[in-house]
């Protein structure tokens, strides 16, 4: 299985892996359009929010446009997608983008790009 | 638990049978159309077939009629009433089946966005009957270019419609071999007419089944195919005897077929607005169904435990208000047991309310497909309360059975399992015995009868021919038959107008008993659903409350129709915090995204009040169509004395302690008064009393509403809210000072 993990006390809120995320796929830099995202803590520090790969977003698609592929990654198929945004609402972790610019939402692919950018290694690929 | 992910998928369809079936195809017409893109809602097209002579007409909608009737139901009853006269009956040849989607119908970002409408002029009833119905149909039709359709004449042999929406084309063809039954023909066609395994989602088809060839009770099937499971599923038109109207025109049914789904097919207004209502939606059910109805999980038959713990689940003909036998159906039943748990079961796209529940590979024991596995669509809980409790039954395996046998005959499961315990009511009390039914005991809880009953319904054989009558018919034959006192039978039947009630017992819900008795099509929840805010939530106590809920509720949930938009999502699951606002029982933050959707589609801005003035107008049009085929007066709005209290001395005991309490607590006797009564006595008394209260409130209920004492609606009413039309004028005018 892979996926992103984390470790949030390496993390210095430099927001690096959004900028990596958003621009990937809808070409700017803004954290809404990112399938990572950085929060500030109350207490002090950052919450890292990533995608899991738990799977919800499948179960909750009718279509059955995501999809596991073999190395348990969930991958959205935007060509059959009907842009009805179940799995955005229902993504525990919140990290699915809805853009008005896009009929289809955008979910993590366990891409790495984000895990590059990274200055600290506060987050990495996990491949097991 | 059976779980999604270990359901097998079913039994791919033989092509090579399916190509036979198309072969035997003859073309009787076929045309090209330019489809017209959907503008902010609307195509503003308007289909025409008549299947008399295989024509097929495309005209515009005009925008008067979009100003005054919005779409959905609205456009169903403006194009009924045009084409029929105060003569047409279910079977003239110009009475029409009319369906529309709405405007807001066909957005996926939403819960419950497909919903169909359709009208006709009823077998059951006389009047226009209006169902709604999820499926693909709906929205792939509005994608084809049309806003209504409208279907007319009688074809000589049995036809096909076809409608494909990417190459703009519509045919008719003379179709001799299609199965009737609304599983097989609704696979048929929908492998038919897709292009492999991946395209049968862009099919959807509406058929009724093979009931409907002769049983007043039958419905039309909307299939929408379920990629995970490999299958056609069935949603239902169920109300009124539509699937009737359908095959006596000799239509074996309508394809819709539309490639490319998108969440902005509508070219809405503002889509922005609708995504971010969506998304919050989507969120609210994530976090508050598993907290409150379950929906995901059992779907409406989430109810039955508590309508059952307040005294309301029919049971045995609506005598009782549930059954000592609960445990053996009770949701987790369902849940743990029967119905496939973790899967997505919306019947449109974006439906995250999900309440479409499927029992898979359902084995079944009787009848022509005993031994075979199937899909089970449902039950509803009003098709388990209709063929369960109230027949005397609790058997999941019989429910499931008569569900499945019901929906692919093409029966109304409500109408049947009003019906059966009307027959079973009759046979217990010696109106009906072995001899009449031709062998069937059919006593409460005697499943196998009830089963038979079914087939022989279908077959149009014995005494299936008289279940296939309808309530209101039935009653009338039983008299002219000196089988029994019509007097007794007009108090058991349930039924008003000719339609069966639907699933709730109303006897201590003077609000139901209105919300039944004061419906335009018939006794129906879906107008004034008020039996859980008035018996089991307690939010309209008074008497005036009760009255304006049957003032307000009719025109708001009217509103759905108009649109497009299925009820359930509005409150079956509601925000956290709705406790906490002012009108709990209306969902304001629910009302204001429907706000929002309307906006965000239309860009016509509409407030609470212009929600409401939109329903008023299409309901009092409906009103006066009732008046127009001669059911639409006061007289028309009496209801049956079972729905109001007890009939007979078994029902009265069965709750003495509530109804001796009563007499002294409301109906203004004293203790000593009370006690010094017969048992007959107190039943008169009672009666009396429940029967003025039912009286009062409609005398509360009509002036609000803007009608006459007789129940007309008044010109200066239809004036004010902008629906003095020549045509309704000229109805209502005479019948002004008309007393009831």
């Amino acid at each position: 299985m892979k996926r992103l993990v984390k470790d949030e006390s390496l993390c210095i809120g430099c927001r690096s892996c959004e900028r990596a995320c958003s621009t990937a796929y809808y070409k700017v830099d803004d954290r809404d359009k990112s399938c990572i995202k950085i929060n500030e803590k109350p207490e002090g520090g950052f919450e890292i929010k990533v995608c899991t790969q738990c799977g919800i977003c499948y179960q909750v698609c009718n279509t059955g446009v995501i999809q596991p592929n073999p190395k348990g990654v969930y991958m959205l198929n935007k060509k059959e997608c009907v842009g009805c945004l179940m799995c955005v609402g229902y993504c525990p972790e919140q990290v699915m983008v809805q853009d008005d610019s896009r009929s289809e939402p955008s979910k993590c692919t366990a891409c790495g790009l984000c895990v590059k950018a990274c200055p600290t290694g506060a987050i990495k690929i996990e491949d097991c | 638990m059976i779980m999604m992910c270990d359901v097998p998928r079913y039994k791919d369809v033989d092509m090579e049978e399916i190509n036979k079936i198309r072969d035997a195809h003859v073309l009787l017409n076929k045309v090209e159309y330019e489809p017209k893109q959907i503008y902010r809602g609307y195509t503003d097209k308007l289909l025409t077939i008549d299947v008399s002579d295989s024509s097929i007409k495309i005209s515009d909608i005009p925008a008067e009629v979009k100003e005054k009737f919005v779409g959905g139901k609205g456009y169903c009853l403006r194009y009924l009433w045009d084409a029929t006269n105060p003569n047409t009956k279910w079977d003239s040849p110009e009475n029409e089946i009319v369906m529309s989607a709405g405007p807001i119908a066909g957005i996926t970002q939403y819960a419950g966005t497909g919903k169909m409408l359709v009208c006709t002029i009823s077998p059951l009833t006389g009047i226009p009957i209006d169902s709604n119905v999820g499926g693909f149909f709906g929205p792939y039709l509005k994608f084809s270019g049309f806003d209504a359709l409208e279907l007319k004449g009688q074809a000589e042999e049995d036809v096909i419609i076809v409608i494909d929406g990417n190459k703009g084309t519509i045919e008719i063809d003379k179709a001799p071999l299609e199965h009737l039954d609304a599983h097989v023909i609704g696979e048929e066609l929908t492998a038919m007419y897709a292009d492999n395994e991946n395209d049968r989602k862009h099919v959807a088809v509406v058929c009724a089944g093979s009931a409907a060839d002769h049983c007043d009770l039958s419905m039309l099937n909307f299939t929408f195919y379920d990629p995970r499971r490999g299958v056609v599923r069935l949603k239902q038109a169920g109300r009124g005897g539509i699937g009737r109207v359908f095959r006596h025109k000799r239509v074996k049914a309508i394809v819709c077929k539309y490639q490319g789904i998108k969440n902005d097919l509508n070219h809405v207004y503002d889509i922005s607005i609708i995504n971010k209502t969506g998304v919050k939606y989507h969120r609210e059910m994530a976090t508050q169904d598993p907290k409150q109805n379950n929906m995901r999980k059992i779907g409406t038959a989430n109810t039955m435990k508590i309508l059952n713990d307040y005294d309301i689940l029919p049971t045995h003909n609506f005598k009782f208000g549930g059954t000592p036998n609960i445990s053996e159906m009770e949701p987790k039943v369902f849940i743990e047991n029967w119905l496939t748990q973790g899967g997505a079961d919306g019947c449109w796209y974006g439906c995250s309310m999900a309440c479409a529940k499927a029992a898979d590979h359902f084995k079944l024991k009787t009848g022509p497909y005993a031994g075979q596995c199937v899909v089970v669509d449902g039950p509803e809980y009003e098709t388990a309360a209709g063929v369960g409790p109230n027949c005397g039954i609790t058997d999941p395996q019989v429910i499931l059975e008569l569900n499945f046998y019901c929906d692919t005959y093409g029966i109304d499961t409500i109408s049947w399992g009003t019906m059966v315990a009307f027959l079973m009511e009759c046979y217990e009390n010696g109106i009906l015995n072995k001899e009449r039914t031709g062998g069937l005991e059919l006593n409460f809880g005697n499943a196998a009868a009830d089963l038979e009953l079914l087939h022989m319904t279908a077959r149009n054989e014995g005494f299936g021919k008289i279940a296939g009558m309808g309530t209101h018919k039935q009653k009338e034959y039983f008299a002219a038959q000196g089988w029994g006192d019509i007097n007794f039978m007009n108090d058991i039947a349930m039924e008003q107008k000719g339609l069966e009630y639907s699933e709730y017992g109303s006897k201590e819900s003077l609000a139901q008993q209105g919300g039944y008795g004061l419906t335009n099509k018939g006794p129906q929840h879906d107008e004034a659903w008020l039996i859980f805010m008035d018996q089991v939530n307690n939010q309209i106590p008074t008497f005036e409350d009760k009255a304006e809920a049957l003032y307000y509720y009719p025109r708001f949930r009217t509103w759905f129709g108009l649109v497009g938009l299925c009820k359930l999502p509005w409150n079956d699951v509601v925000p956290e915090n709705n406790a906490l606002t002012d009108e709990p029982a209306k969902v304001p933050e629910h009302v204001d995204n429907y706000l929002n959707l309307f906006y965000g589609v239309t860009g016509r801005k509409i407030d609470r009040e212009d929600l409401l003035v939109m329903s008023e107008r299409v309901y009092n049009f409906q009103r006066i169509f009732n008046i127009r085929l001669g059911k639409g007066l006061r007289k028309h709005d009496a209801i049956p004395y079972r729905s109001v209290g007890p009939v007979t001395e078994e029902e009265y005991l069965s709750r003495q302690e509530r109804y001796d309490g009563q007499l002294v607590e409301k109906a203004g006797y004293t203790k000593e008064q009370m006690e010094a009564m017969s048992l007959q006595e107190k039943m008169a008394a009672t009666r009396k009393y429940r029967e003025g209260e039912y009286e009062k409130l409609i005398d509360a209920v009509y002036p609000k509403r803007g009608w006459t004492m007789n129940g007309v609606p008044k010109v200066e009413h239809l004036k004010k809210i902008g629906m003095d039309l020549p045509e309704l004028l000229e109805i209502v005018e005479p019948l002004q000072d008309l007393q009831p």
